[in-house]
């Protein structure tokens, strides 16, 4: 049983020049070591110095306190297999009779026989990389993808300690990548395996990596956590390129997206949402752009944080009643020639006559605010205790769409803002929740839709004292207002003329 | 086996083949009686074919397995003795030594093997070598050109060592285009025990050759020496291939296509790739002769030609074949 590797103070490399310089990590059992970096930064020259097959000048490398070179190469080959990034098949030799020579360090002498443990070994190795079906087919015709399973297969026939990969997911389709990995991940754990392992994706090694050691130009930038090593300045500097970090959907480590130069490319196009753009009918108010905007939302579909270039507020009557109104919304989109995936959709039962709308601008920042208001099942939200529910329909659906670049941040403090100015409004308009007779703060149903252009002007903060902010208050403080009041003289006059 | 016996028999005075095997069987078992047989015909087969037909399947059998080693751990279909130029390195070693009548002490009869073994070492160390220098790497294409370098620069040497000689060069020429003819049983003592070395040697590196064959990286990988083994195994082969070229002189192509034929039937592992290789390579060499010396009989082709002839197309459709595979 191996316990650690351990590389101490290594250099060296081809001829005077050193590829590698002053290098030192450990690794346990049971852990996976990812070994990032671009291209020429010593990666392959370091995994080849621990797979002993090429001489370093200074240092050492100890598998359990004993030197590399103290150990016979077939003693090596019994604790150490690597998978390759590249192999040279010239002849045809069959997948098994690839795979079988994994037990080459395993078998002793001239005449030693093929045993059964060694049928064993390489029947199960095949079935863990899925190979099984293809151990009669010569390793010359096989895809990449495959290829790579086979010698993956022949690379665990050697029943190693340690394992070393090359980019391993180098020809390997999505789904092979994950399972080749979510298996290492396990072996690691239940059978103590130590997994060394270069990566050219960075979110891959950060899915499965307990560290990361990133490279630059032969030498250890950083060598610690995936979310200590995935910094956006650091790999930007290190890569030399545009990336952004943002969390993973669902396990806590980080992901790096690239930047492509075509977004800065569209820096020059200007977009500015404002009154041309909106297309409003008593069936459905609709705002369509040319350039997909970055929404953060509560709508039926598209909501959550995307990126949306339709939006569609749609009138629904009193009773309309869903099991599946998701299903049912996007049906209504697609029948109206919306894509659902770049739109989202609201429903409301307001009366969409009333809709309020203006475009308000501060010097180089402008928002265009639209905002359908009924006010029928107000509530006040401070309250939980309530029997009674009055049914009569009413929401209010507020849409901010911002002409500038906004920062995560500034999203979350438009919606606070937007929230604070429509209870404040809801409270002049003495709107009163009627089962409690308190002010109401809103309507059980109601919406927001914050979506920003992201170019133009940077905007860092949108809290209620900045100028985005104070835009923002403006803006859905009128139209809300003035939603309101729509709505209930239409109301007064429909009652008056019954 | 066939191959040996038709060997045997046919030829400018063909020997019944029923008498054939009576004068072998009575070789090999005394008792056997020779009642009936003609005594010409037993000495043409004991004394002139005979040792023909089992120098040339030795020969045979030395080429083909050095051509399967040669091509395993160099990962080259294309290599062989001869494109290697290994045999023209051994050819420089026996030319020298009949040019110079050279016998070194102690060793003998043995003095002109041992040289071309040594300079068919020599040779495919320089080629592998300067293969190195020119592209770290060393791809395919660059040993067969330093091979194919190396062979025109030795066969000058060669033709400028006939130039200079006078009396020999019938000797020389004759050797040169490769013949197994009127070697007589003293050539097979010669190349025995070469044979039988570096032959036992290659055939228990089959599992090293295997894992070769996948590159030296590799192969170090799977727990192979491949520093020693790959000495082992070039030595081995130079053996076989300085033995043969000091017995029977250059015949080309038989370390190139009998491995792939044999690869191509039998599949590329090397733990059956070598043995079959030394049959196959055998029974090739004693038909080869066999035609060599029948087709336009009584006149006899050198055999060195009548394997060129049948090499050198199948070396090009493999080179077109290689091709064709990297490109789609």
């Amino acid at each position: 049983m191996v316990n650690m590797l351990r590389i101490q103070h290594v250099s060296g490399g081809y001829s005077d020049k050193p590829i590698v310089k002053d290098i030192s990590f450990e690794v346990r059992k049971g852990e996976m070591l990812g070994i990032l970096g671009p291209n020429g930064s010593g990666k392959t020259t370091l995994l080849k110095m621990i797979s002993g097959i090429m001489p370093f000048s200074k240092g050492a490398i100890l598998i359990d306190n004993k030197e590399l070179s103290e150990y016979s190469p077939k003693e090596l080959a019994k604790l150490v297999a690597v998978l390759p990034q590249h192999t040279a098949d010239p002849f045809s030799y069959t997948v098994k009779e690839t795979v079988s020579l994994g037990r080459y360090a395993h078998q002793r002498g001239w005449f030693h026989s093929w045993s059964t443990e060694d049928e064993e070994t390489i029947l199960r190795v095949m079935e863990q990389t899925g190979t099984v079906s293809l151990q009669h087919r010569s390793i010359q015709d096989l895809s990449g993808g495959e290829r790579q399973r086979v010698y993956l297969a022949q690379a665990l026939a050697q029943e190693p300690r340690i394992l070393l990969l090359d980019e391993p997911t180098n020809h390997l389709d999505l789904s092979y990548q994950k399972e080749l990995f979510d298996l290492l991940k396990k072996w690691t754990k239940e059978c103590d395996l130590m997994v060394v392992s270069i990566f050219h994706d960075l979110n891959l090694a950060g899915l499965y990596c307990d560290r990361l050691l990133l490279l630059q130009e032969g030498e250890i930038v950083i060598e610690d956590t995936p979310n200590e090593v995935l910094k956006q300045e650091r790999i930007q500097n290190v890569y030399h390129t545009k990336i952004a970090k943002q969390p993973h959907p669902k396990v806590p480590v980080p992901q790096m997206v690239l930047l492509p130069e075509w977004e800065d490319d569209q820096e020059g196009i200007k977009v500015q949402i404002d009154q041309s753009m909106i297309h409003a009918t008593s069936e459905r108010i609709v705002v369509k752009t040319t350039h997909p905007l970055k929404t953060m939302s509560s709508g039926v579909v598209g909501s959550g944080v995307g990126w949306y270039q339709n939006f569609v507020n749609r009138h629904v009557d009193k009773s309309y009643n869903c099991s599946d109104h998701k299903k049912e919304m996007a049906t209504y989109l697609e029948k109206n020639g919306f894509v659902p995936g770049e739109t989202v959709g609201m429903m409301t039962a307001v009366k969409l006559e009333d809709v309020s709308y203006k475009l308000y601008v501060d010097r180089n920042v402008s928002i265009f605010v639209v905002v359908t208001a009924g006010v029928g099942n107000a509530i006040d939200a401070s309250i939980i205790d309530r029997e009674i529910f009055d049914h009569t329909p009413g929401t209010i659906n507020t849409w901010i769409f911002v002409n500038g670049e906004l920062s995560e941040e500034a999203f979350i403090q438009s919606i606070m803002t937007a929230t604070e100015v429509k209870v404040k409004v809801l409270q002049n308009e003495e709107v009163l929740d009627v089962t409690t007779g308190t002010f109401a703060t809103g309507t059980s149903t109601d919406s927001i839709l914050i979506a920003a252009t992201q170019k133009g002007t940077s905007i860092e903060y949108a809290g209620s004292f900045t100028q985005l902010g104070r835009l923002i208050s403006r803006g859905v403080y009128e139209c809300t207002t003035e939603a309101i009041r729509k709505s209930r003289i239409r109301k007064e006059s429909m009652s008056s003329s019954f | 086996m066939l191959a040996i016996i038709l060997g045997i028999s046919l030829g400018t005075v063909k020997v019944p083949v029923l008498s054939t095997i009576q004068i072998l069987l009575a070789q090999l078992f005394p008792f056997v009686s020779l009642d009936g047989i003609d005594q010409m015909h037993m000495n043409i087969v004991s004394n002139i074919r005979l040792p023909r037909v089992i120098l040339a399947g030795l020969v045979g059998a030395a080429l083909a397995i050095a051509g399967a080693a040669f091509q395993g751990l160099l990962r080259n279909p294309l290599a062989d003795p001869y494109t290697l130029g290994v045999s023209s390195g051994a050819s420089v070693g026996a030319v020298v030594t009949l040019f110079f009548q050279l016998s070194l002490p102690v060793i003998g009869a043995f003095t002109l093997p041992v040289l071309s073994i040594l300079f068919s070492f020599i040779t495919i160390f320089l080629v592998l070598g300067f293969a190195q220098k020119i592209e770290r790497s060393m791809r395919v294409e660059t040993i067969i050109l330093t091979g194919i370098i190396f062979s025109s620069f030795l066969g000058a040497l060669i033709s400028l060592m006939i130039a200079l000689t006078g009396e020999e060069l019938r000797q020389i020429i004759g050797w040169l285009l490769g013949s197994v003819s009127m070697r007589g049983w003293v050539y097979i003592k010669i190349i025995l025990p070469f044979f039988i070395v570096g032959t036992a040697i290659l055939l228990f590196n089959g599992k090293e050759l295997n894992a070769m064959s996948f590159g030296e990286d590799r192969a170090h990988h799977l727990g192979v020496n491949v520093q020693r083994r790959k000495l082992i195994i070039l030595m081995a082969g130079s053996m076989l291939t300085g033995s043969a070229v000091a017995v029977s002189g250059t015949i080309g192509f038989v370390g190139l296509v009998i491995p792939h034929l044999v690869r191509m039937l039998w599949g590329p592992d090397h733990k059956h790739l070598l043995p079959l290789s030394v049959l196959t390579g055998s029974a090739f060499l004693i038909l080869t002769d066999l035609v060599s010396r029948t087709i336009i009989a009584p006149v006899e082709l050198p055999i060195g030609v009548i394997t060129a002839l049948i090499g050198a197309p199948v070396f090009a459709i493999i080179l077109l074949k290689t091709r064709a595979e990297r490109s789609g």
